[in-house]
């Protein structure tokens, strides 16, 4: 076989996985609409599941509780569910101590809460630096931890798949929880922002 | 393997640039390189979620880090279906209308590093050391904890074990674990005192300390 020496250019990407999606057809009979409904799950994926949870947990001092003792089930009460979902856990941000996401050697993220990844999240800078030097990632990002905070980086090396749990921000008393859920962004799920 | 793929404190990386209201998928052939490994695994059940994350390792390191995810994903695909002979490399290069590289060969089977679905033989609290294990094949250990003395915050489900089932090894499920690490013990005294890593380790990869 040959391997990928990349002595001569390779063919367009996209010709690339036509010609890859046309093997394959030719060998297996693919199901009409299998593709689409792969597709279309991939939708239902994204972080404003997880901002749900994040707001919920901020309403609800029970729901809080059940989030911390079993991320999955939690997140399945609101229908968040599925692959890469198997093993959720919530890390709470606190005053003391701050939570950040990476997966080192590839990208695993919990998809059914945060979506499929990011390109700056799966990005060979993003993954190389953040385990070591957490702090010049973030404030090169945008948030300036105090040196008093401790940050925790949580490498994704096996399949428990994590989400941060961002402190509620100041003066947003009184607001909906939908309100709340609106606030949060994917960013502060993985934990290079804070609100 | 010591592969390129174990990014986990590499220097020489520039800058982490975040893209305003990225979308899921940047160009249509992206959601097809996605959804070619989900039809390759959930309906050919040509691999197993380790032989995919193996395949992508084996990537010459060149094209690794020239390659978008997507490419990396699609690279992977088609080179496990190549091997399972299941396409043909020639047909795609054909097909492509020029070259398709694929990962190179698999190096070295891991050998079975032992274990078995027993109870978690480390509690919370327990301090533990990683092995210093160098395996040439599939191995979900970072170079960068080896050796390295850490702490246990939570004893987490049992997954199977992917140093063996990457290679066609037995499917054997063990406990994982949370073990936090002091960043000055990973990368010296210009880290953070506060700040820690924590990776998520099979007991396999953990033995006491000495």
């Amino acid at each position: 076989m040959k391997d990928s020496r990349l002595e001569k250019p390779a063919a367009d990407i996209a010709q690339r996985v036509r010609a890859l999606s046309e093997a394959v057809s030719a060998v297996h009979e693919i199901p009409d609409g299998f593709v689409d409904t792969v597709l279309e799950q991939v939708e239902h994926w994204k972080p404003s599941n997880g901002a749900h949870v994040v707001a919920k947990s901020w309403c609800d001092a029970a729901y809080r509780e059940r989030l911390m003792r079993d991320g999955t089930a939690a997140c399945a009460e609101l229908g968040y569910e599925g692959p890469q979902g198997e093993y959720i856990v919530a890390l709470a941000n606190t005053p003391e101590v701050h939570n950040v996401i990476v997966c080192t050697q590839c990208s695993c993220t919990a998809w059914p809460v945060l979506g499929l990844p990011p390109d700056w999240y799966k990005s060979p800078e993003y993954r190389a630096r953040v385990a070591r030097e957490p702090r010049p990632v973030l404030l090169q990002l945008g948030l300036e931890l105090p040196p008093e905070v401790k940050v925790r980086v949580w490498d994704t090396t096996a399949e428990t798949r994590y989400l941060v749990i961002p402190m509620r921000p100041e003066g947003t008393q009184g607001w909906s929880e939908d309100q709340l859920r609106a606030s949060v962004t994917r960013e502060s799920l993985i934990g290079v922002a804070v609100l | 393997m010591d592969g390129i793929h174990d990014l986990g404190g590499m220097e020489g990386f520039g800058l982490v640039e975040i893209e305003d209201d990225e979308p899921v998928f940047h160009e249509p052939w992206e959601a097809q390189a996605f959804a070619l490994n989900i039809v390759s695994i959930a309906l050919l059940a040509a691999y197993n979620v380790d032989e995919y994350r193996h395949a992508i390792e084996r990537m010459d390191p060149r094209h690794y880090l020239s390659a978008t995810y997507y490419e990396r994903v699609l690279t992977g695909v088609a080179t496990l279906l190549v091997e399972k002979g299941i396409v043909n490399h020639e047909d795609l290069e054909v097909r492509a209308g020029g070259s398709f590289p694929l990962a190179r060969a698999v190096v070295a089977n891991a050998p079975s590093l032992g274990g078995d679905d027993a109870r978690p033989r480390y509690a919370v609290g327990d301090t533990v050391v990683v092995r210093n294990i160098r395996p040439h094949g599939h191995t979900r250990v970072p170079r960068y904890c080896r050796g390295k003395r850490g702490e246990i915050l939570h004893v987490a489900p049992s997954f199977t074990f992917p140093d063996d089932s990457a290679h066609g090894g037995p499917i054997r499920r063990e406990p994982t674990y949370h073990v936090e690490f002091s960043a000055r013990d990973l990368w010296g005294e210009d880290a953070d005192r506060l700040d820690t890593v924590v990776v998520d380790l099979w007991e396999t990869y953990l033995e006491d300390p000495s």
